[in-house]
C-alpha cells in the first residue's frame, strides 16, 4: 500500500483552502495543525471558540508558551497584532451568527450527502460534542479533515453515517490522508489523490461510488 | 466605603454552598481560567449531591492505572498550569450527581476516570449540551430570557424530546435558560465592586457565567483600587459579581 499523508501534511493541504481575508475556525485535533501553514502573502484570521480572534502559529519556545493563550485543542498559540479576546457567549454569537467564513473539523464519518458524525463512538459514550454542532450549522463553509479509514480499516467516508450525527448535510469537502473529495448534489467527486494512490485504491477504501473529476490530480501542497 | 465584595478566604467564600446546589465552573481545558482554589475549598467544605455545569468538568487528579495496566501517553501533549485543579476533583470526592457539559472528554480504556466510571456505575448523570447552546443557555439566565430557539441541533440527538420550529425556513430547537445557584469564576484583576478583567483566553466561560447564578464568586489574582481598572476595558461589570477572593500567591499560580 502506498504511504498515507501524516497529520502535518494534511494540515498543509488544509491550509491551501485559506483565502486572503478569511475568518477561519479550526477544530480539535488535526485541523489545528493548519495554523502553522498560512499561505505566503495571505492574511487569515483564526477564530477559536474559547474566545480569541487573530492568534498566530503554535507556541514552540518556553518564552512563547502562555497559559492565557490556547486554542480549541488546548495547545498554546502565539500572540499577533490585531488579536482580540471575548467570552464564550460572544464567541458563539460569531459562530451561529454566520460570521465565520470557513470551519475545518475532524471527523469520524462523513456521508455521501455531507452528513457529519464526529462526537461519539458507539460504546465510548457519552462522547464530547464541544463546539462542533454549532460550527457545523454556523460556518459559511465546512470542511472535514480526517484519516480515510479507521484503525481497523473501516471506511469513514460512508453511504450513511451509523454514528450519532453532528449535523446533517453540512460538509462541502473532505480532506483525508489519501484523497480530497468534494460533496456535490450529484454525489461525492474525487478531486485529488495522495502521491502513489490511484482511483481504484481510493475507491476500495470508500463506501459510496466516487465520481471522478475531469481534472483529477495528485494532491499539491 | 459601603460596597465591599471582597471576602477573606476561599473557605469563607464557599461556606454557604448547600447540598443539591447547581455549581457553574468557568474555564476551558488547560487555559489558566479555572477557579482551582474555589474548587479545592468546596472539596473541603463537603456539600453533596451537586450538579456541575462546565464546558469540561475535568478528570480530577491523575490516578494510577490499575495493576498490570500501563498508562498510554496522551496523543497530543497538553501542558497544565501549575497549582491547577478542575471540577473533576469534586467528582472524585463523590460530591457530584450530575454534570452538564459540552466536552466531558474520553476515558482511556482501563484507566480510572472519575466522571466516566461513576456514570457507568449509575452514580452520575451526564447531560451533553453543544458548547454554543451551553453558553447561550447560561447567557439567557443572566439576561432574564427564559428560553430561546437555536439552529444548533436539529436532525441530531440534541432535538430529542424538544420542540423544533422553523424560522425563515431554518429548523430550530427550543432550549431553556440554565441558571445556577453558584458561579465559580476565575479572573485576573478585580476591584471591591467586583469589576473584573481577564487575561487572554482565560475569559472563556468565566465571562459568560458571571451573573448567571444567584451567587457569583470570583477568584482573582489581584485586587486593585477603585479607579485602577480602565472603565473602557472592564470585561465583567461588577453588578454580576457578589464575592471576590484574592489568591494568596498569584505568582505561584500564574
Amino acid at each position: 500500500m502506498p504511504e498515507k499523508l501524516d497529520e502535518q501534511t494534511m494540515g498543509l493541504r488544509v491550509a491551501k483552502e485559506f483565502e486572503d481575508g478569511m475568518i477561519v475556525n479550526l477544530g480539535f485535533g488535526i485541523p489545528t495543525m493548519a495554523t502553522n501553514f498560512i499561505p505566503e502573502g495571505k492574511e487569515v484570521v483564526f477564530q477559536s471558540e474559547n474566545g480569541v480572534l487573530g492568534f498566530g502559529r503554535t507556541a514552540i519556545t518556553e518564552e512563547e508558551q502562555d497559559f492565557h493563550l490556547i486554542n480549541a485543542s488546548g495547545q498554546m498559540v502565539t500572540r499577533q497584532p490585531g488579536m482580540c479576546f471575548f467570552d464564550h457567549a460572544e464567541s458563539f454569537s460569531m459562530i451561529r451568527g454566520k460570521h465565520i467564513d470557513l470551519c475545518v473539523l475532524g471527523g469520524l464519518q462523513v456521508s455521501e450527502k455531507g452528513d457529519l458524525a464526529n462526537w461519539v463512538i458507539p460504546g465510548r459514550e457519552p462522547g464530547s460534542i464541544g463546539g462542533a454542532m454549532d460550527l457545523a450549522f454556523g460556518a459559511a463553509k465546512l470542511m472535514v479533515v480526517m484519516t480515510h479509514v479507521t484503525k481497523n480499516n473501516e471506511p469513514k467516508v460512508v453511504k450513511e453515517c451509523t454514528y450519532e450525527l453532528t449535523a446533517p448535510r453540512c460538509v462541502s469537502k473532505v480532506i483525508t490522508d489519501i484523497a480530497v473529495i468534494e460533496i456535490t448534489p450529484e454525489g461525492m467527486v474525487l478531486k485529488e489523490t495522495a502521491p502513489g494512490w490511484d482511483v481504484e485504491a481510493v475507491q476500495a477504501l470508500t463506501e459510496p461510488k466516487l465520481i471522478i473529476a475531469d481534472d483529477l490530480k495528485t494532491i499539491e501542497f | 466605603m459601603s460596597i465591599n465584595k471582597v471576602v477573606n478566604s476561599f473557605d469563607e467564600a464557599v461556606a454557604d454552598v448547600y447540598d443539591g446546589a447547581i455549581i457553574f465552573i468557568g474555564g476551558f481545558g488547560p487555559a489558566n481560567g479555572t477557579p482551582s482554589n474555589l474548587i479545592r475549598a468546596l472539596v473541603k467544605q463537603g456539600a453533596k449531591n451537586l450538579t456541575l455545569a462546565a464546558n469540561t468538568p475535568g478528570l480530577g487528579r491523575m490516578q494510577a492505572p490499575p495493576p498490570g495496566m500501563q498508562r498510554r501517553a496522551p496523543e497530543r501533549k497538553i501542558k497544565m498550569p501549575p497549582n491547577y485543579d478542575n471540577g473533576g476533583l469534586l467528582i472524585q470526592n463523590d460530591q457530584v450527581i450530575k454534570c452538564i457539559a459540552a466536552f466531558p472528554g474520553n476515558a482511556m480504556p482501563g484507566v480510572p476516570s472519575p466522571l466516566h466510571d461513576r456514570r457507568l456505575a449509575g452514580l452520575l448523570e451526564v447531560e451533553m449540551v453543544p458548547q454554543g447552546t451551553l453558553a447561550e443557555r447560561i447567557r439567557a439566565a443572566k439576561a432574564g430570557i427564559p428560553a430561546f430557539y437555536t439552529p444548533t441541533g436539529p436532525g441530531t440527538l440534541m432535538e430529542k424530546g424538544k420542540e423544533v420550529r422553523e424560522f425563515n425556513g431554518v429548523p430550530c430547537v427550543l432550549e431553556y435558560a440554565l441558571k445556577g445557584d453558584f458561579s465559580f469564576i476565575r479572573a485576573y484583576k478585580a476591584d471591591r465592586r467586583g469589576n473584573l478583567v481577564y487575561q487572554g483566553t482565560s475569559r472563556n466561560f468565566n465571562g459568560a457565567m458571571a451573573g448567571a447564578s444567584t451567587v457569583t464568586i470570583a477568584e482573582v489574582d489581584y485586587l486593585v483600587e477603585l479607579g485602577d481598572l480602565d472603565p473602557e476595558g472592564i470585561a465583567t461589570p461588577g453588578i454580576y459579581v457578589d464575592r471576590v477572593v484574592v489568591r494568596k500567591n498569584p505568582e505561584e499560580g500564574i
